[in-house]
Protein backbone atom coordinates (compact mmCIF):
# COMPACT_ATOMS: atom_id res chain seq x y z
CA UNK A 1 0.00 0.00 0.00
CA UNK A 2 2.78 2.42 0.90
CA UNK A 3 4.29 1.85 -2.55
CA UNK A 4 1.02 2.92 -4.20
CA UNK A 5 0.91 5.97 -1.95
CA UNK A 6 4.47 7.11 -2.61
CA UNK A 7 4.11 6.73 -6.38
CA UNK A 8 0.78 8.59 -6.27
CA UNK A 9 2.47 11.33 -4.25
CA UNK A 10 5.30 11.50 -6.77
CA UNK A 11 2.89 12.16 -9.64
CA UNK A 12 1.20 14.85 -7.59
CA UNK A 13 4.48 16.56 -6.67
CA UNK A 14 5.63 16.54 -10.26
CA UNK A 15 2.33 18.07 -11.31
CA UNK A 16 2.45 20.79 -8.67
CA UNK A 17 6.01 21.67 -9.66
CA UNK A 18 5.26 22.12 -13.33
CA UNK A 19 3.35 25.39 -12.94
CA UNK A 20 4.17 26.54 -16.45
CA UNK A 21 2.69 23.33 -17.78
CA UNK A 22 -0.47 23.74 -15.72
CA UNK A 23 -1.04 27.19 -17.18
CA UNK A 24 -0.18 26.00 -20.67
CA UNK A 25 -2.63 23.12 -20.50
CA UNK A 26 -5.36 25.53 -19.40
CA UNK A 27 -4.82 27.57 -22.54
CA UNK A 28 -6.10 25.06 -25.07
CA UNK A 29 -9.45 24.35 -23.37
CA UNK A 30 -9.85 28.10 -22.90
CA UNK A 31 -9.44 28.67 -26.62
CA UNK A 32 -12.17 26.17 -27.37
CA UNK A 33 -14.40 27.55 -24.66
CA UNK A 34 -14.07 31.22 -25.44
CA UNK A 35 -13.56 31.25 -29.20
CA UNK A 36 -15.94 28.45 -30.16
CA UNK A 37 -18.24 29.11 -27.22
CA UNK A 38 -18.87 32.70 -28.19
CA UNK A 39 -18.10 32.38 -31.90
CA UNK A 40 -20.60 29.63 -32.69
CA UNK A 41 -23.09 30.83 -30.05
CA UNK A 42 -25.40 32.79 -32.40
CA UNK A 43 -25.61 29.93 -34.97
CA UNK A 44 -26.27 27.38 -32.24
CA UNK A 45 -29.07 29.33 -30.62
CA UNK A 46 -30.66 30.14 -33.99
CA UNK A 47 -30.78 26.38 -34.63
CA UNK A 48 -32.82 26.09 -31.46
CA UNK A 49 -30.24 24.35 -29.24
CA UNK A 50 -29.95 27.12 -26.65
CA UNK A 51 -26.66 28.54 -25.37
CA UNK A 52 -23.58 27.04 -27.04
CA UNK A 53 -21.38 28.35 -24.25
CA UNK A 54 -23.33 26.33 -21.68
CA UNK A 55 -23.26 23.35 -24.01
CA UNK A 56 -19.52 23.35 -24.75
CA UNK A 57 -18.30 23.97 -21.17
CA UNK A 58 -18.74 20.32 -20.01
CA UNK A 59 -17.09 19.23 -23.27
CA UNK A 60 -14.09 21.41 -22.60
CA UNK A 61 -13.83 20.08 -19.04
CA UNK A 62 -13.95 16.54 -20.43
CA UNK A 63 -11.26 17.44 -22.94
CA UNK A 64 -8.85 18.66 -20.29
CA UNK A 65 -9.42 15.51 -18.21
CA UNK A 66 -8.87 13.35 -21.30
CA UNK A 67 -5.64 15.07 -22.28
CA UNK A 68 -4.02 15.22 -18.87
CA UNK A 69 -4.94 11.65 -17.88
CA UNK A 70 -3.81 10.05 -21.12
CA UNK A 71 -0.56 12.05 -21.13
CA UNK A 72 0.18 11.12 -17.53
CA UNK A 73 0.14 7.48 -18.63
CA UNK A 74 2.30 8.19 -21.65
CA UNK A 75 4.66 9.92 -19.16
CA UNK A 76 5.97 6.38 -18.71
CA UNK A 77 7.99 7.08 -21.83
CA UNK A 78 9.80 9.94 -20.15
CA UNK A 79 10.49 7.73 -17.16
CA UNK A 80 11.87 5.13 -19.50
CA UNK A 81 14.04 7.75 -21.18
CA UNK A 82 15.33 9.22 -17.92
CA UNK A 83 15.71 5.83 -16.29
CA UNK A 84 13.40 6.24 -13.33
CA UNK A 85 11.21 3.43 -14.65
CA UNK A 86 14.02 0.91 -14.00
CA UNK A 87 14.30 2.08 -10.43
CA UNK A 88 10.63 1.26 -9.81
CA UNK A 89 10.71 -1.98 -11.78
CA UNK A 90 13.51 -3.59 -9.76
CA UNK A 91 11.93 -2.62 -6.44
CA UNK A 92 10.45 -5.49 -4.42
CA UNK A 93 6.92 -4.30 -5.13
CA UNK A 94 4.43 -6.19 -7.30
CA UNK A 95 4.16 -4.44 -10.64
CA UNK A 96 0.42 -4.16 -10.25
CA UNK A 97 0.99 -1.82 -7.28
CA UNK A 98 3.37 0.33 -9.31
CA UNK A 99 0.83 0.49 -12.11
CA UNK A 100 -1.99 1.39 -9.69
CA UNK A 101 0.11 4.08 -8.00
CA UNK A 102 0.91 5.69 -11.33
CA UNK A 103 -2.63 5.43 -12.65
CA UNK A 104 -4.15 6.89 -9.48
CA UNK A 105 -1.56 9.66 -9.50
CA UNK A 106 -2.22 10.45 -13.14
CA UNK A 107 -5.98 10.46 -12.66
CA UNK A 108 -5.71 12.66 -9.58
CA UNK A 109 -3.76 15.30 -11.47
CA UNK A 110 -6.24 15.03 -14.36
CA UNK A 111 -9.13 15.59 -11.95
CA UNK A 112 -7.38 18.64 -10.49
CA UNK A 113 -6.79 19.93 -14.00
CA UNK A 114 -10.45 19.32 -14.91
CA UNK A 115 -11.59 21.12 -11.75
CA UNK A 116 -9.42 24.10 -12.63
CA UNK A 117 -11.03 24.23 -16.06
CA UNK A 118 -14.47 23.95 -14.48
CA UNK A 119 -13.58 26.87 -12.21
CA UNK A 120 -12.46 28.96 -15.16
CA UNK A 121 -15.66 28.04 -16.99
CA UNK A 122 -17.74 29.26 -14.06
CA UNK A 123 -15.74 32.47 -13.88
CA UNK A 124 -16.27 32.97 -17.62
CA UNK A 125 -20.01 32.63 -17.24
CA UNK A 126 -20.87 28.93 -17.15
CA UNK A 127 -23.80 28.23 -14.81
CA UNK A 128 -24.55 24.64 -13.72
CA UNK A 129 -28.29 24.03 -13.45
CA UNK A 130 -27.93 23.34 -9.71
CA UNK A 131 -25.14 22.92 -7.16
CA UNK A 132 -25.62 19.14 -6.83
CA UNK A 133 -24.49 18.91 -10.41
CA UNK A 134 -20.94 19.82 -9.48
CA UNK A 135 -20.09 16.81 -7.26
CA UNK A 136 -21.89 14.55 -9.74
CA UNK A 137 -19.84 15.98 -12.59
CA UNK A 138 -16.76 15.43 -10.44
CA UNK A 139 -17.77 11.77 -10.20
CA UNK A 140 -17.85 11.56 -13.98
CA UNK A 141 -14.47 13.27 -14.14
CA UNK A 142 -13.07 10.57 -11.84
CA UNK A 143 -14.37 7.82 -14.14
CA UNK A 144 -13.06 9.55 -17.28
CA UNK A 145 -9.68 10.17 -15.64
CA UNK A 146 -9.24 6.56 -14.46
CA UNK A 147 -10.28 5.15 -17.82
CA UNK A 148 -7.88 7.25 -19.87
CA UNK A 149 -5.01 7.11 -17.37
CA UNK A 150 -5.21 3.31 -17.66
CA UNK A 151 -5.28 3.59 -21.45
CA UNK A 152 -2.27 5.93 -21.25
CA UNK A 153 -0.33 3.40 -19.17
CA UNK A 154 -1.17 0.67 -21.67
CA UNK A 155 0.13 2.85 -24.50
CA UNK A 156 3.17 4.04 -22.54
CA UNK A 157 4.08 0.43 -21.76
CA UNK A 158 3.91 -0.56 -25.39
CA UNK A 159 5.87 2.32 -26.93
CA UNK A 160 9.65 2.26 -26.90
CA UNK A 161 10.43 5.90 -27.63
CA UNK A 162 8.91 9.26 -28.41
CA UNK A 163 8.56 8.56 -32.13
CA UNK A 164 5.25 6.82 -31.64
CA UNK A 165 3.91 9.75 -29.68
CA UNK A 166 2.73 11.78 -32.68
CA UNK A 167 0.94 8.73 -34.05
CA UNK A 168 -0.92 8.27 -30.79
CA UNK A 169 -1.74 11.95 -30.63
CA UNK A 170 -3.16 12.17 -34.17
CA UNK A 171 -4.76 8.78 -34.54
CA UNK A 172 -6.04 8.19 -31.03
CA UNK A 173 -6.25 11.20 -28.73
CA UNK A 174 -7.60 13.76 -31.19
CA UNK A 175 -10.22 11.37 -32.65
CA UNK A 176 -11.33 10.45 -29.12
CA UNK A 177 -11.81 14.12 -28.45
CA UNK A 178 -13.50 15.13 -31.71
CA UNK A 179 -15.80 12.10 -31.82
CA UNK A 180 -16.93 12.48 -28.22
CA UNK A 181 -19.54 15.11 -28.93
CA UNK A 182 -17.61 17.56 -26.81
CA UNK A 183 -18.31 20.23 -29.40
CA UNK A 184 -21.55 19.15 -31.08
CA UNK A 185 -24.78 17.43 -30.01
CA UNK A 186 -24.76 13.66 -30.56
CA UNK A 187 -28.50 13.40 -31.05
CA UNK A 188 -30.02 13.75 -34.54
CA UNK A 189 -26.79 12.83 -36.34
CA UNK A 190 -26.35 10.57 -39.35
CA UNK A 191 -26.10 6.81 -38.84
CA UNK A 192 -22.35 6.54 -39.40
CA UNK A 193 -21.43 9.36 -37.03
CA UNK A 194 -23.92 8.12 -34.43
CA UNK A 195 -22.33 4.68 -34.61
CA UNK A 196 -18.74 5.93 -34.43
CA UNK A 197 -19.41 8.32 -31.58
CA UNK A 198 -21.11 5.53 -29.62
CA UNK A 199 -17.79 3.61 -29.74
CA UNK A 200 -15.93 6.47 -28.06
CA UNK A 201 -15.86 6.09 -24.27
CA UNK A 202 -15.46 9.84 -23.82
CA UNK A 203 -18.89 10.35 -25.43
CA UNK A 204 -20.45 8.72 -22.39
CA UNK A 205 -18.37 10.78 -19.98
CA UNK A 206 -19.33 14.07 -21.57
CA UNK A 207 -22.95 13.00 -22.03
CA UNK A 208 -23.03 12.17 -18.32
CA UNK A 209 -21.49 15.49 -17.32
CA UNK A 210 -23.97 17.39 -19.45
CA UNK A 211 -26.84 15.41 -17.97
CA UNK A 212 -25.92 16.52 -14.46
CA UNK A 213 -24.73 20.06 -15.24
CA UNK A 214 -27.28 21.30 -17.79
CA UNK A 215 -31.02 21.75 -17.38
CA UNK A 216 -33.15 19.05 -18.96
CA UNK A 217 -34.92 21.73 -20.96
CA UNK A 218 -31.76 22.73 -22.81
CA UNK A 219 -30.04 19.34 -23.18
CA UNK A 220 -31.33 15.94 -24.35
CA UNK A 221 -28.95 13.17 -23.16
CA UNK A 222 -27.82 10.95 -26.02
CA UNK A 223 -27.47 7.80 -23.92
CA UNK A 224 -28.90 8.43 -20.45
CA UNK A 225 -27.00 8.73 -17.21
CA UNK A 226 -27.13 5.03 -16.26
CA UNK A 227 -25.84 3.89 -19.62
CA UNK A 228 -23.09 6.50 -19.23
CA UNK A 229 -22.08 5.19 -15.82
CA UNK A 230 -22.23 1.57 -16.89
CA UNK A 231 -20.16 2.05 -20.05
CA UNK A 232 -17.51 4.13 -18.25
CA UNK A 233 -17.23 1.61 -15.41
CA UNK A 234 -17.04 -1.44 -17.67
CA UNK A 235 -14.66 0.05 -20.25
CA UNK A 236 -12.58 1.59 -17.45
CA UNK A 237 -12.23 -1.78 -15.69
CA UNK A 238 -11.25 -3.50 -18.92
CA UNK A 239 -8.62 -0.84 -19.65
CA UNK A 240 -7.25 -1.04 -16.10
CA UNK A 241 -6.75 -4.78 -16.50
CA UNK A 242 -5.28 -4.29 -19.96
CA UNK A 243 -2.96 -1.51 -18.74
CA UNK A 244 -1.79 -3.66 -15.84
CA UNK A 245 -1.15 -6.53 -18.25
CA UNK A 246 0.85 -4.37 -20.66
CA UNK A 247 2.76 -2.86 -17.74
CA UNK A 248 3.65 -6.30 -16.40
CA UNK A 249 5.23 -7.15 -19.75
CA UNK A 250 7.69 -4.23 -19.84
CA UNK A 251 11.29 -5.24 -20.36
CA UNK A 252 14.08 -2.70 -20.26
CA UNK B 1 24.84 -16.51 -3.23
CA UNK B 2 24.60 -16.10 -7.01
CA UNK B 3 24.53 -19.20 -9.20
CA UNK B 4 24.40 -18.81 -12.93
CA UNK B 5 24.28 -21.80 -15.26
CA UNK B 6 24.46 -21.67 -19.07
CA UNK B 7 22.84 -18.26 -19.15
CA UNK B 8 21.89 -17.12 -22.63
CA UNK B 9 20.20 -14.05 -24.08
CA UNK B 10 19.54 -13.36 -27.72
CA UNK B 11 17.99 -10.29 -29.31
CA UNK B 12 16.83 -11.36 -32.74
CA UNK B 13 19.88 -12.74 -34.50
CA UNK B 14 22.28 -11.15 -32.02
CA UNK B 15 23.54 -13.18 -29.06
CA UNK B 16 24.34 -10.81 -26.20
CA UNK B 17 25.12 -13.43 -23.57
CA UNK B 18 26.21 -16.87 -24.65
CA UNK B 19 26.33 -19.84 -22.31
CA UNK B 20 27.69 -18.03 -19.27
CA UNK B 21 28.14 -19.90 -15.97
CA UNK B 22 29.62 -18.63 -12.72
CA UNK B 23 29.12 -18.64 -8.97
CA UNK B 24 29.53 -15.86 -6.46
CA UNK B 25 29.89 -16.96 -2.85
CA UNK B 26 28.26 -15.18 0.05
CA UNK B 27 30.29 -12.20 1.25
CA UNK B 28 32.38 -12.13 -1.90
CA UNK B 29 33.15 -9.14 -4.12
CA UNK B 30 32.96 -10.30 -7.71
CA UNK B 31 34.04 -8.04 -10.56
CA UNK B 32 32.58 -8.65 -13.98
CA UNK B 33 34.88 -7.16 -16.60
CA UNK B 34 34.59 -6.86 -20.32
CA UNK B 35 34.82 -4.39 -23.22
CA UNK B 36 31.84 -2.31 -24.29
CA UNK B 37 29.04 -4.46 -25.60
CA UNK B 38 30.47 -7.66 -24.16
CA UNK B 39 27.24 -8.51 -22.31
CA UNK B 40 27.89 -7.17 -18.80
CA UNK B 41 24.81 -5.01 -18.49
CA UNK B 42 22.60 -7.59 -20.17
CA UNK B 43 23.77 -10.13 -17.60
CA UNK B 44 23.02 -7.73 -14.76
CA UNK B 45 19.58 -7.02 -16.20
CA UNK B 46 18.81 -10.72 -16.27
CA UNK B 47 20.09 -11.16 -12.72
CA UNK B 48 17.93 -8.25 -11.52
CA UNK B 49 14.66 -9.41 -13.17
CA UNK B 50 14.62 -6.63 -15.79
CA UNK B 51 15.11 -9.04 -18.67
CA UNK B 52 14.01 -12.61 -19.16
CA UNK B 53 16.84 -14.96 -20.17
CA UNK B 54 16.50 -16.87 -23.42
CA UNK B 55 17.98 -19.90 -21.72
CA UNK B 56 19.87 -21.13 -18.67
CA UNK B 57 19.26 -20.89 -14.95
CA UNK B 58 19.79 -18.20 -12.32
CA UNK B 59 19.63 -18.51 -8.57
CA UNK B 60 19.90 -15.57 -6.17
CA UNK B 61 20.18 -16.60 -2.54
CA UNK B 62 18.54 -19.90 -3.50
CA UNK B 63 15.68 -18.18 -5.33
CA UNK B 64 14.82 -18.28 -9.00
CA UNK B 65 14.24 -14.64 -9.98
CA UNK B 66 11.87 -15.74 -12.75
CA UNK B 67 9.42 -17.51 -10.50
CA UNK B 68 9.99 -15.59 -7.24
CA UNK B 69 10.45 -12.10 -8.62
CA UNK B 70 9.53 -10.14 -5.52
CA UNK B 71 11.34 -12.37 -3.06
CA UNK B 72 14.43 -12.13 -5.25
CA UNK B 73 14.10 -8.35 -5.59
CA UNK B 74 14.08 -7.98 -1.81
CA UNK B 75 17.51 -9.62 -1.74
CA UNK B 76 19.38 -7.17 -3.92
CA UNK B 77 20.12 -3.51 -4.48
CA UNK B 78 21.40 -2.06 -7.71
CA UNK B 79 23.21 1.01 -8.98
CA UNK B 80 22.51 1.26 -12.70
CA UNK B 81 24.99 2.16 -15.38
CA UNK B 82 22.83 4.97 -16.73
CA UNK B 83 20.86 7.52 -14.73
CA UNK B 84 17.70 6.41 -12.98
CA UNK B 85 16.75 9.38 -10.82
CA UNK B 86 13.61 11.49 -11.01
CA UNK B 87 14.87 14.96 -11.91
CA UNK B 88 11.73 16.72 -10.75
CA UNK B 89 12.06 15.38 -7.23
CA UNK B 90 14.62 16.59 -4.71
CA UNK B 91 17.54 14.45 -3.58
CA UNK B 92 15.70 13.79 -0.34
CA UNK B 93 12.50 12.77 -2.12
CA UNK B 94 14.34 10.44 -4.47
CA UNK B 95 15.76 8.61 -1.46
CA UNK B 96 12.38 8.67 0.25
CA UNK B 97 10.66 7.01 -2.72
CA UNK B 98 13.38 4.37 -2.81
CA UNK B 99 13.16 3.73 0.93
CA UNK B 100 9.39 3.29 0.77
CA UNK B 101 9.57 1.00 -2.27
CA UNK B 102 12.11 -1.15 -0.41
CA UNK B 103 10.06 -1.21 2.79
CA UNK B 104 12.70 0.47 4.96
CA UNK B 105 10.92 1.42 8.24
CA UNK B 106 10.28 5.13 8.67
CA UNK B 107 12.75 5.92 11.50
CA UNK B 108 15.56 3.81 10.12
CA UNK B 109 14.92 5.33 6.69
CA UNK B 110 15.29 8.89 7.96
CA UNK B 111 18.46 8.02 9.85
CA UNK B 112 20.10 6.24 6.96
CA UNK B 113 19.10 8.93 4.47
CA UNK B 114 20.81 11.52 6.63
CA UNK B 115 23.93 9.38 7.11
CA UNK B 116 24.25 8.61 3.42
CA UNK B 117 23.59 12.15 2.21
CA UNK B 118 26.29 13.34 4.59
CA UNK B 119 28.68 10.56 3.62
CA UNK B 120 28.35 11.41 -0.09
CA UNK B 121 28.38 15.14 0.65
CA UNK B 122 24.94 15.93 -0.64
CA UNK B 123 23.34 16.92 2.67
CA UNK B 124 23.46 20.66 1.97
CA UNK B 125 21.70 20.14 -1.36
CA UNK B 126 19.10 17.65 -0.17
CA UNK B 127 16.14 19.94 -0.90
CA UNK B 128 17.24 20.83 -4.41
CA UNK B 129 15.64 19.24 -7.44
CA UNK B 130 17.92 16.60 -8.89
CA UNK B 131 17.75 18.11 -12.38
CA UNK B 132 19.85 20.98 -11.04
CA UNK B 133 22.64 18.61 -9.96
CA UNK B 134 25.90 18.07 -11.83
CA UNK B 135 26.65 14.67 -13.33
CA UNK B 136 28.92 13.69 -10.46
CA UNK B 137 26.37 14.72 -7.84
CA UNK B 138 23.66 12.66 -9.54
CA UNK B 139 25.97 9.69 -9.60
CA UNK B 140 26.73 10.08 -5.89
CA UNK B 141 23.05 10.29 -5.13
CA UNK B 142 22.36 7.10 -7.06
CA UNK B 143 25.09 5.33 -5.18
CA UNK B 144 23.79 6.61 -1.84
CA UNK B 145 20.37 5.34 -2.87
CA UNK B 146 21.79 1.88 -3.58
CA UNK B 147 22.98 1.68 0.02
CA UNK B 148 19.72 2.92 1.55
CA UNK B 149 18.26 -0.49 2.18
CA UNK B 150 20.65 -3.21 3.28
CA UNK B 151 20.53 -5.75 0.48
CA UNK B 152 22.12 -9.20 0.66
CA UNK B 153 23.51 -8.69 -2.83
CA UNK B 154 24.61 -5.38 -4.28
CA UNK B 155 24.86 -4.94 -8.04
CA UNK B 156 27.05 -2.04 -9.14
CA UNK B 157 27.04 -1.48 -12.92
CA UNK B 158 30.00 0.81 -13.66
CA UNK B 159 29.33 2.81 -10.50
CA UNK B 160 32.42 5.01 -10.80
CA UNK B 161 31.63 6.26 -14.31
CA UNK B 162 31.99 10.04 -14.23
CA UNK B 163 33.12 10.27 -10.61
CA UNK B 164 36.15 12.21 -9.38
CA UNK B 165 38.90 10.29 -7.53
CA UNK B 166 37.63 11.53 -4.15
CA UNK B 167 34.15 10.14 -4.72
CA UNK B 168 35.59 6.96 -6.18
CA UNK B 169 37.61 6.37 -3.05
CA UNK B 170 34.63 7.16 -0.88
CA UNK B 171 32.54 4.68 -2.84
CA UNK B 172 34.99 1.80 -2.73
CA UNK B 173 35.78 2.21 0.94
CA UNK B 174 32.05 2.18 1.63
CA UNK B 175 31.57 -0.90 -0.54
CA UNK B 176 34.38 -2.65 1.34
CA UNK B 177 32.86 -1.60 4.64
CA UNK B 178 29.38 -2.97 3.95
CA UNK B 179 30.99 -6.06 2.50
CA UNK B 180 33.02 -6.68 5.65
CA UNK B 181 30.60 -5.46 8.31
CA UNK B 182 27.25 -6.50 6.84
CA UNK B 183 28.53 -9.42 4.73
CA UNK B 184 26.92 -7.97 1.61
CA UNK B 185 27.80 -9.86 -1.55
CA UNK B 186 28.91 -7.44 -4.26
CA UNK B 187 28.65 -7.97 -8.00
CA UNK B 188 30.25 -5.10 -9.92
CA UNK B 189 31.31 -4.09 -13.39
CA UNK B 190 33.91 -1.45 -14.15
CA UNK B 191 36.28 -0.31 -16.86
CA UNK B 192 38.93 0.67 -14.31
CA UNK B 193 41.13 -2.38 -13.92
CA UNK B 194 43.01 -0.97 -10.94
CA UNK B 195 39.72 -0.68 -9.06
CA UNK B 196 38.78 -4.26 -9.83
CA UNK B 197 42.26 -5.38 -8.80
CA UNK B 198 42.04 -3.53 -5.52
CA UNK B 199 38.46 -4.31 -4.51
CA UNK B 200 37.42 -7.62 -6.02
CA UNK B 201 38.05 -11.02 -4.49
CA UNK B 202 37.34 -12.73 -7.75
CA UNK B 203 37.00 -11.62 -11.36
CA UNK B 204 35.15 -12.87 -14.40
CA UNK B 205 36.11 -11.60 -17.86
CA UNK B 206 33.39 -11.61 -20.51
CA UNK B 207 33.88 -10.95 -24.20
CA UNK B 208 31.41 -11.32 -27.09
CA UNK B 209 28.92 -12.74 -24.61
CA UNK B 210 31.22 -15.54 -23.50
CA UNK B 211 33.04 -15.87 -20.21
CA UNK B 212 36.72 -16.10 -21.18
CA UNK B 213 38.40 -16.21 -17.77
CA UNK B 214 37.43 -16.53 -14.15
CA UNK B 215 39.42 -16.46 -10.91
CA UNK B 216 41.19 -14.25 -8.38
CA UNK B 217 43.00 -11.22 -9.82
CA UNK B 218 46.27 -13.00 -8.99
CA UNK B 219 45.25 -16.20 -10.74
CA UNK B 220 44.16 -14.31 -13.83
CA UNK B 221 47.45 -12.45 -14.00
CA UNK B 222 49.37 -15.71 -13.57
CA UNK B 223 47.22 -17.51 -16.13
CA UNK B 224 47.97 -14.86 -18.75
CA UNK B 225 51.56 -14.30 -17.63
CA UNK B 226 51.07 -10.56 -17.19
CA UNK B 227 52.05 -8.02 -14.54
CA UNK B 228 48.87 -6.00 -14.21
CA UNK B 229 45.20 -6.75 -14.55
CA UNK B 230 45.00 -4.22 -17.38
CA UNK B 231 47.52 -6.19 -19.42
CA UNK B 232 45.78 -9.44 -18.59
CA UNK B 233 42.48 -7.93 -19.69
CA UNK B 234 43.91 -6.73 -22.99
CA UNK B 235 45.52 -10.09 -23.59
CA UNK B 236 42.23 -11.88 -22.96
CA UNK B 237 39.98 -9.58 -24.95
CA UNK B 238 42.37 -8.26 -27.62
CA UNK B 239 43.13 -4.63 -28.24
CA UNK B 240 40.61 -3.82 -30.97
CA UNK B 241 38.24 -1.06 -30.01
CA UNK B 242 34.64 -2.18 -29.73
CA UNK B 243 31.84 -0.56 -31.58
CA UNK B 244 29.71 1.30 -29.08
CA UNK B 245 26.61 0.71 -31.16
CA UNK B 246 26.83 -2.98 -30.30
CA UNK B 247 25.81 -1.93 -26.79
CA UNK B 248 23.09 -4.17 -25.47
CA UNK B 249 20.66 -1.33 -24.92
CA UNK B 250 20.95 -0.31 -28.55
CA UNK B 251 20.60 -3.87 -29.66
CA UNK B 252 17.47 -4.07 -27.61
CA UNK B 253 16.05 -0.86 -28.97
CA UNK B 254 16.69 -2.08 -32.47
CA UNK B 255 15.06 -5.35 -31.65
CA UNK B 256 12.10 -3.65 -30.06
CA UNK B 257 11.58 -1.58 -33.16
CA UNK B 258 11.71 -4.66 -35.34
CA UNK B 259 9.26 -6.32 -33.06
CA UNK B 260 6.75 -3.53 -32.91
CA UNK B 261 7.16 -2.92 -36.63
CA UNK B 262 6.35 -6.54 -37.32
CA UNK B 263 3.16 -6.30 -35.33
CA UNK B 264 1.85 -3.19 -36.95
Amino acid sequence: MSAIYILWLRELKRYMRSRAQIVASLAQPMLYLLVLGFGLGPVFSRAGYGSYFQFIAPGVIGMSVLFSSIFSGIGLLWDRQFGFLKETLVAPVPRIQIMIGRTLGGSTTAIIQGSLVMLVCVVAGFRPVNLYGIPLALGFMVLIALLFAALGVAIGSSLQDMQGFQLIMNFLVMPIYFLSGAMFPLSNQGKVLTFVTSLDPLSYGIDGMRSVLLSSASFQPAFGIFTDLLVLAVVGSILLVFGAYRFSKIEI
Amino acid sequence: MIHVRNLKKTFGAFTAVDDVSFDVAEGEIFAFLGPNGAGKTTTIKMLTTLLKPTGGAIELDGLNPLTHQNEARKRFGIVFQDPSLDGDLTAWENLEVHGVLYHVPHKLRRRRMEELLKLFELWERRNDQVKKFSGGMKRRLEIARGFLHTPRILFLDEPTLGLDPQSRNQLWSHVKKVNEVERVTVFLTTHYMDEADRVAHRIGVIDHGKLVAQGTPKAIKEQTGTESLEEAFLKLTGSTIRDESADSADQMRQFAKMWSGGRR
